[in-house]
C-alpha cells in the first residue's frame, strides 16, 4: 500500500494518522503541502524520523523546490519526481490518499 | 483612511489562497489605504526564499512580494512563534519583515479598521 500525504503537518492531522495507520515495510509519499513534513526543524521532524525506521518515507522533489525547501530535505527521506511517484504507485498498490 | 489587515495563514501552491491575497492586497494599496500584511502559522512559508516552481506547472509568483514596496505596501509582520515551529528564520524569508511577539501580533490586530483572511 501506498499511502499518500497533501496537507502540511501543520495545518492538518493527516500525517498523523497516517503513521498511525500504516504498517511496517508500506511506503509513505509526501506531496503538495504535505512536503513540509520532510524539512529539518519542521515540527515534525522527530515523528518523521521516528517513522523511517518502520516505513518507507517519500516526497515529490517538484513540491518541495517550489517551495523553497529542497536544501531542508531530511535525510532519510527519498526525493521523487512525477516519473518516480508513478513507479510507487506500480510497485506498492492500492494508493490510500490521507486528504 | 481605513487601516486593512490581510492575515495570512496557509502555505503557497497547495492551495490559491495565497496568491489570491496579495492580488487583493495590491487593489487595495491603489485605493490609498493604510495596509498591512500579518503572515503567521503556515503563511510564513508564503515568504521563503528559493521558491522555484517550474517542475509543478504554476507561476511562481514569490517575486511579487518584493513588488509590494512599489505599491507603498510596506508594513510586513511575521508571528515569532510560528517562524520558530518550522525551523525558520528571518535570514530564510524573501523580504525584509518586522517579526512581532504574540502579545505585539494581538495589539495590531485590535488597531485594524478591516480585517481579511486568507
Amino acid at each position: 500500500m501506498l499511502h499518500i500525504v497533501n496537507k502540511s503537518p501543520t495545518a492538518a492531522r493527516s500525517l498523523e494518522s497516517c503513521l498511525r495507520m500504516a504498517l511496517p515495510g508500506q511506503a509513505v509519499l509526501l506531496i503538495e503541502d504535505g512536503v513540509y513534513a520532510a524539512t529539518t526543524g519542521s515540527s515534525s521532524e522527530a515523528q518523521l524520523r521516528a517513522a523511517a525506521g518502520k516505513v518507507k518515507l517519500y516526497a515529490l522533489k517538484p513540491d518541495l523546490d517550489a517551495r523553497g525547501m529542497s536544501a531542508r530535505a531530511l535525510d532519510n527521506v527519498t526525493l521523487v519526481d512525477y516519473g518516480g511517484f508513478v513507479d510507487l504507485v506500480a510497485e506498492h498498490g492500492t494508493p490510500n490518499s490521507w486528504l | 483612511m481605513k487601516k486593512f489587515m490581510f492575515v495570512n495563514r496557509k502555505a503557497p501552491y497547495g492551495t490559491i489562497y495565497a496568491l489570491e491575497s496579495l492580488e487583493v492586497v495590491l487593489i487595495t494599496a491603489t485605493f490609498d489605504q493604510d495596509v498591512s500584511l500579518v503572515f503567521m502559522d503556515d503563511g510564513v512559508y508564503e515568504l521563503a526564499k528559493g521558491q522555484q516552481t517550474k517542475d509543478i506547472g504554476i507561476k511562481n509568483f514569490s517575486p511579487s512580494y518584493r513588488a509590494l514596496e512599489g505599491y507603498d505596501v510596506e508594513k510586513l509582520y511575521v508571528d515569532a512563534d510560528s517562524l520558530k515551529a518550522r525551523g525558520l528564520s528571518e535570514q530564510d524569508l524573501l523580504v525584509p519583515v518586522e517579526v512581532l511577539d504574540s502579545a505585539q501580533m494581538a495589539e495590531l490586530m485590535a488597531q485594524q479598521d478591516v480585517v481579511l483572511s486568507f
